[in-house]
């Protein structure tokens, strides 16, 4: 085990390296980006001295080095900044509340097309050789076909306008314990379907190609001969060892989700992550970028340093791959 | 798979010595996937001879005949401004035609192969350095970054070729939007390299330890040769399943970009702008047509592609057959 564990000392020291290569960039690409996020804060103020006052306070005029040690110095510390976007609030009150926002709903999302996609990814494979199979997959590769973009606006025409079933889009919250929790209202229910649709594919052909895989294992065939119940059969032994891998890609499907939230909530007025993000970048609102940027990239490296070590544990061949020439 | 072909494990009733003839006529025997490829081929051959395909010009507005309904001379109807929704849409395969080559050829194929391939092969410090660099492209949110890096860059972008203004056939590129091209396919492949690097690494992975590289070596033969002669045959499978979801997934990702403003600026067509342009609730209660027309083109694009996608994976994989 001398060998897992020096794996994954050194994936651990890889991940402080790649979240500074990633917030230098951003800072860059903000500093040096077009707009300039004084002329946003004078407003109509045009005076040339409250510009160089401003510049000064916000430490503008400060070498590039200088200004990025200063602002991962606070960022370390919890200080994400200041909004551009909601004048004078800290980046971090702002962010929180819009990340629990976007979490849950994408969390009920993410359990729904697991929900949906296992079940029918196993039955797919059970079938492979009927109509069955290739049409189920294909109804689901459909539903992911159809850009959001186009599904979102047409949705949207179909049960808000067409046939009044159901709100527009919004987000209201009921509180439970201090909780704010949005997911009970019927608002929920447009931006579920579309996010939930076009997933159920991605999670329906791995299980199958998963069954598919362990459907010839001797263990299988075995269990079989014993004369078990075919639902014993599949939900004790080929989804149990098909599963395994599948658990590890949940937080990265999860961490997927959050970054696809920017048109849905642009267009149905969710008060989350992705709408702020499309906000402060069109306010040059480059604290709020930076935090939002520096945030999910570290859910990123973290899921993928979970991803990495579980299969480390279960193939020996990843932690001791060493070079070709030894 | 790719292994078992290499020692030729040929049945009794194939003399084909081609490994590509039994792949496709494998994939001929799904009709569904005959279809895809059919309705890709359409779509893509449209584009790429749009000069001649397209009955107007993408730009021809005629504003006596606006918002007009499906007739002869326009099968598709007209937009707000009177123009072909036909050509348009003829047209609009042409840019994803432009972008999804460029993007795959540059950040797919050439960065994401050679990359994945010595990363595998080399491994110890090469793969480690590849696969982080990898990791911290994969960390971060893809669209904002996009929106980032296009607003950043863009104006700089546009100065440069500016320069060219007026030149014989460079000043005629420009005015054609080649800057705007040359911005969204920059920035894919910027992205679209890892999602293809990490699939041949663990591909090569496998295959290093195997007699036939191990005898390669043994022959003498150099990293280059080793890496595009004996490995990258081998992972020509997984390559092409990959390049054929990801040649929808451009073609998806366009039109998000250009919904952000930061893609194929007007009059050029492609299939965002006219979603875009047809995505407002009085536009879309009022005129359907406009919103339909391009999404069912891109949608059925889209579906064929992974559809082709999941008939090559289930073909090239011998437990899927």
């Amino acid at each position: 085990m001398q060998g897992l564990a020096s794996y994954i000392i050194r994936r651990l020291l890889w991940a402080p390296v790649i979240l500074l290569a990633v917030s230098l960039v951003t800072f860059g690409l903000g500093r040096f980006g077009p707009g300039d996020p004084i002329q946003i804060l004078q407003g109509q103020y045009r005076d040339p001295e409250v510009r160089e006052r401003i510049a000064n306070e916000l430490g503008y005029n400060d070498n590039f080095f200088v200004q990025y040690g200063r602002y991962m110095g606070n960022f370390v510390t919890g200080d994400l900044g200041t909004s551009l976007t909601y004048r004078g609030l800290p980046v971090a009150d702002v962010i929180f509340p819009r990340l629990w926002v976007t979490f849950q709903y994408n969390l009920l999302a993410l359990v729904l097309i697991f929900a949906i996609g296992l079940p029918a990814g196993i039955w797919s494979a059970l079938r492979q050789g009927t109509w069955m199979d290739p049409f189920l997959i294909s109804v689901f590769l459909f539903f992911a076909s159809v850009p959001v973009l186009v599904s979102i606006p047409v949705m949207q025409w179909l049960f808000a306008l067409k046939l009044g079933w159901l709100p527009s889009g919004g987000w209201e919250v009921r509180e439970f314990f201090g909780i704010e929790i949005g997911v009970l209202d019927k608002r929920i229910i447009l931006p579920l379907i579309i996010l939930t649709l076009p997933g159920i594919a991605g999670v329906a052909r791995y299980m199958r190609a998963q069954v598919l895989e362990v459907l010839d294992e001797d263990y299988v065939r075995t269990a079989r001969a014993k004369g078990l119940a075919e639902f014993t059969v599949v939900s004790r032994h080929i989804a149990r060892n098909a599963l395994l891998p599948l658990a590890t890609i949940m937080g990265f499907a999860l961490v997927g989700l959050l970054g696809g939230s920017i048109f849905l909530e642009t267009l149905l007025g969710i008060p989350g992550i992705g709408s702020y993000a499309f906000e402060a970048v069109f306010n040059r609102d480059y604290d709020s970028i930076m935090a939002i940027v520096l945030i999910t990239s570290t859910a990123f490296v973290a899921a993928n340093l979970v991803v990495d070590i579980t299969y480390a544990f279960i193939d020996p061949r990843i932690r001791l791959g060493g070079g070709a020439g030894r | 798979m790719a292994y078992e072909a290499a020692n030729g494990t040929l049945g009794a009733e194939d003399v084909t010595p081609r490994r590509s003839f039994l792949v496709l006529r494998r994939l001929a025997r799904k009709r569904l996937a005959v279809v895809a490829l059919v309705v890709i081929v359409i779509i893509y051959l449209a584009g790429i001879f749009a000069p001649l395909v397209a009955p107007y010009g993408f730009a021809d507005t005629d504003f006596g005949n606006t918002f007009a309904g499906p007739s002869l001379e326009h099968p598709f109807g007209t937009d707000r401004l009177g123009r072909d929704m036909l050509s348009r849409v003829i047209w609009a395969s042409q840019t994803t035609v432009i972008i999804s080559a460029a993007a795959i050829l540059t950040g797919g194929l050439a960065l994401g192969v050679t990359l994945g391939l010595l990363a595998g092969y080399a491994g110890g410090r090469v793969d480690n350095l590849i696969m982080r660099v990898a990791d911290a492209f994969f960390g971060l949110p893809e669209i904002l970054m996009l929106l980032l890096i296009t607003a950043t860059v863009r104006p700089r972008v546009e100065n440069f070729f500016d320069k060219f203004d007026g030149w014989p056939i460079l000043g005629g590129l420009n005015e054609a939007g080649l800057p705007d091209y040359f911005l969204i396919f920059g920035v894919l492949s910027l992205f679209g390299w890892v999602g293809m690097a990490r699939i041949v690494r663990s591909q090569v992975l496998s295959l290093r330890e195997t007699d036939y590289v191990m005898a390669a070596r043994a022959a003498g033969a150099r990293t280059p040769r080793l890496l595009f002669h004996h490995l990258l045959p081998n992972v020509s499978n997984i390559v092409i399943v990959a390049i054929t979801f990801s040649l929808g997934a451009i073609a998806g990702t366009e039109i998000a970009l250009t919904w952000l403003g930061i893609g194929i600026q007007p009059p050029h067509p492609s299939f965002g702008t006219m979603i875009f342009d047809a995505s407002g609730l009085t536009t879309l209660r009022a005129h359907p047509n406009l919103m339909l027309v391009p999404a069912v083109v891109v949608a059925s694009l889209l579906f064929s592609f992974n559809l082709l996608g999941d008939a090559l994976n289930d073909v090239m994989n011998p437990h899927r057959r």
